[in-house]
């Protein structure tokens, strides 16, 4: 099969300009939890010799957005109490405190820790005190008063895999840097005619939701699974009619 | 006053695989059906359709299609001990929701269980004394044979058009096909999915020890089909996005991709989306249902009456609505009596992950159910004299998971996050394969479903209460495969690799299987069992509890292919026999 490539310029539903050019701005994060994140988030992924960390694949940004939307307000967990005194950790999470509230405490906390320790913000800690503080809060061996530290990890480091891999669509893996990293082709996906290709590399740059709804072109035998899709679908509806 | 609609001939609670074959043949057979779905309409144009639908994170880590349990959830506890705490984000299972249910986003591996399988207490204690079971197991059989469903099996197979090699015809064994299978009549609609490189390893690897591998049956389909009722489906794409997703080419068997298309031009068949049932209502005797009581999108109630009711929701759905509407005696753990919600069972999972130099084994391609399986270590395919343990699993080297949220292996020693994490994740994402056991659970007197005393859902009904947690079979099982993991990875002569056995107790956070069984099982005994071989409550027998909550115990294989055969004989039976003459079937 021929490979699917489109104009840039491909009109797109409702005639619109590309998008993506929209300048991001936080919308939960206060100025300074900000900072405490974008710096958090490199450590956990880091610029290094393998390419972009997660601060400039936009991983923060990623996170703010999650927690102003239905992941940070808890619309798809059960909010009812009683709130468990004792839950066991095979009962997972049973905290009163949606995502969104957990950061906004585990920062303060966190904050709070680094301040009385090495009397300064986590974020202008040098690096190596930075690790110290998340190998502290991932251990078990920085406690909070009223709020179990790794539970507040557990989510940053989660979420922090999540923006570096998730669609570019969502604010993080920006230039798909997560994708590229590991060799993930992304959302084109046909792969009928390749998977028998034994142990052959399979080296293209990765293809996002928004290159294919925007009619960006896809490298040359990248076959763009949109098209092929949309083309089955119509002749079924045909026949199944 | 709720609104009262006119009466039917039988109401299906929940419009996914079960209540899909039922409404078809049911209206076959000349009776008025209306399917109540609580979810979404939704079918392939448009809703299955890409780019949108390859998005991990909003399907695979967001749940897109998964039931939502800030409307209603289950309590959760490892022992009676314990107090139950509402599961407040689904993790260890997926239950489905929507139209085509669970059966949208599954993987398609569509298994007949193994002959033992179906009278696996008598013949255990047969082959290995009654002590092998233990005191508190309470596996039972299931009153129906591998002969009785084969027919059945059969025509789930070539509804669903399934991918796959015969490896027992008529009693012939076929090599390159699963040759512990039972006897099946003719072989599968399609032939097998072309398979990965790392699955030609696996079959090599295996074949070397004297293990018998093959192309596990899926139903992605390999080419395009036109089923018995008619509908074309398409070719699956290797795509790499289907489980927690949708199929965007109608290769995958769904109800969308089967019977749909079928059951939106039959007049007799009215599907009612977006209707929650609250209660199976019965009359003043208690033995005979009389219709459901439902919640219409607006959150109106409104009474649907009908002469037949069948429970076709999820699994655990199917058990919960049995309890609220108090059919059937409660089991009761301290004594061992009463029947709903007894023998609650899942599937265990035991890992392999391999790690090569410089492979490129391209794991985000591939199928759901693209699956390199060996069986020798299933049911009782291996002699399980001295082991004291009974049951098994099907292992499968699968390909076509490798989204990188969720599938990113490291070898073991590596730091969770930061450089040498990066490095080795990104080192090792192409360069990884792996294969996992889906071991049997087996039935315990202190495993059940009940109503839970504290929590509530939305509508203000008690949430289920799962009370569960791994036993002396499951425990026994996956210590011992760890040692011939040992020996399977030898001929694969990775670089390194990890194997994981069981956790020390059942959690519900790490997704493992959305394979929940019991809880309404089967049986010949009514003291002993929810419903009859037909799924006929016995305590009220114009009530049919469908799907895997009819299990008495799980097999070490995926339900669905046992859930659409367990349907089809019920179909056969209500339509052929009950129609006639309603009461309990025999």
């Amino acid at each position: 099969m021929p490979p699917m490539e489109m104009a840039a310029n491909t009109p797109q539903p409702g005639g619109m300009a590309p998008l993506g050019n929209e300048p991001e701005a936080y919308t939960y994060f206060t100025e300074p939890e900000a900072t405490f994140i974008e710096a958090a988030v490199e450590r956990l992924i880091p610029t290094d010799a393998n390419g972009p960390g997660a601060r400039s694949a936009g991983v923060a940004f990623f996170i703010d957005q999650q927690l102003v939307g239905a992941f940070g307000t808890a619309a798809k967990m059960y909010r009812n109490g009683p709130w468990g005194t004792a839950p066991t950790p095979m009962q997972g999470y049973q905290l009163r405190q949606t995502p969104a509230e957990l950061y906004r405490q585990g920062i303060a906390a966190t904050q709070a820790y680094c301040n009385k320790t090495y009397q300064s913000g986590f974020a202008a800690l040098t690096a190596a005190q930075q690790d110290d503080v998340l190998k502290g809060l991932d251990g078990g061996t920085i406690k909070f008063d009223d709020l179990p530290a790794k539970v507040f990890f557990e989510m940053l480091l989660q979420n922090t895999v999540e923006g570096f891999f998730s669609d570019p669509l969502y604010g993080g893996n920006r230039d798909k840097v997560g994708w590229k990293l590991v060799g993930f082709p992304g959302v084109a996906a046909f792969y009928a005619n390749k998977i028998t290709d034994y142990n052959k590399p399979y080296n293209v740059p990765p293809v996002s939701i928004a290159d294919v709804q925007q009619g960006r072109p896809v490298a040359e035998g990248h076959e763009l699974m949109h098209h092929m899709a949309m083309e089955n679908a119509k002749a079924l509806d045909k026949v199944n009619q | 006053m709720p609104k009262t609609m006119k009466p039917v001939d039988a109401v299906l609670i929940g419009v996914g695989w079960t209540g899909g074959i039922l409404a078809r043949e049911l209206t076959k057979a000349g009776l008025n059906v209306v399917g109540l779905e609580r979810g979404d309409f939704r079918n392939t144009n448009p809703d299955f359709l890409t780019p949108g639908v390859h998005d991990e994170l909003a399907y695979a880590v967001r749940n897109k299609l998964f039931q939502n349990p800030a409307r209603d959830a289950l309590s959760f506890r490892n022992n009676v001990r314990e107090t139950a705490l509402p599961i407040r984000q689904f993790g260890s299972f997926l239950p489905g929701d929507g139209l085509g249910g669970a059966g949208v986003h599954w993987n398609g591996l569509t298994w007949r269980f193994l002959e033992n399988e179906f009278k696996l207490r008598s013949n255990s204690i047969a082959k290995y004394g009654a002590a092998v079971l233990g005191e508190d197991c309470t596996t039972a059989d299931w009153g129906v044979s591998y002969q009785d469903l084969e027919p059945h099996y059969d025509r789930f197979e070539y509804l669903c058009g399934i991918s796959g090699k015969a490896g027992n015809l008529n009693g012939k064994k076929i090599a390159g096909g699963n040759v512990f299978e039972g006897p099946r009549k003719r072989d599968y609609p399609n032939p097998p999915l072309k398979h990965s490189y790392s699955q030609e390893l696996f079959r090599k690897g295996m074949n070397e020890i004297g293990l018998h591998p093959f192309i596990s049956p899926s139903a992605n389909n390999s080419q395009p089909y036109k089923n018995p009722e008619g509908v074309q489906m398409g070719a699956c794409a290797y795509c790499g996005f289907c489980e927690r997703f949708t199929c965007e080419m109608s290769a995958k068997g769904s109800l969308q991709t089967t019977l749909l298309p079928v059951l939106l031009k039959e007049p007799k068949f009215e599907l009612r989306t977006n209707s929650h049932v609250l209660r199976i209502n019965v009359d003043s005797t208690g033995k005979k249902a009389t219709g459901v009581t439902y919640l219409d999108p607006s959150g109106q109630e409104v009474i649907q009456p009908a002469n037949m009711v069948f429970l076709t929701a999820f699994s655990l759905n199917n058990v919960h609505l049995l309890l609220l509407s108090k059919i059937g005696q409660p089991y009761d753990p301290a004594t061992g009596q009463g029947v709903i919600g007894k023998n609650y069972t899942y599937q265990t999972g035991t890992q392999a992950t391999l790690f090569y130099e410089g492979k490129n084994f391209n794991q985000y391609m591939g199928a759901g159910s693209l699956s390199m399986g060996i069986d020798d270590y299933n049911g009782d395919n291996f002699d399980h004299s001295g082991l004291d343990f009974i049951g098994g699993g099907v292992i499968s080297q699968s390909t076509g998971s490798a989204r990188p949220i969720q599938y990113h292996p490291v070898p073991k020693g590596t730091p969770r996050w930061g450089a040498a994490w990066k490095a080795a994740a990104a080192k090792y994402y192409n360069s990884s394969m792996g294969w996992g056991a889906q071991g049997s659970v087996q039935a315990y007197r202190g495993n059940y479903l009940d109503l839970d005393p504290t929590y509530t859902n939305e509508h203000g009904q008690p949430l289920m209460r799962m009370t569960f947690d791994w036993g002396k079979h499951e425990r026994k099982y996956s210590d011992w495969l760890i040692g011939k993991y040992e020996a399977m990875v030898k001929p694969l002569n990775p670089q390194s690799y990890v194997l994981s056995a069981l956790s020390e107790h059942y959690s519900i956070v790490p997704y493992q299987s959305t394979h929940n069984t019991g809880g309404a099982i089967m049986g010949t005994d009514p003291s002993k069992s929810a419903v009859n071989t037909y799924m006929q409550v016995w305590d009220c027998p114009n009530v049919f509890s469908m799907g895997a909550s009819a299990f008495p115990q799980n097999a070490g294989y995926n339900p669905t292919g046992t859930v659409g055969a367990l349907a089809y004989r019920t179909a056969e039976a209500v339509t052929q026999r009950y129609i006639k003459n309603p009461g309990l079937l025999t």
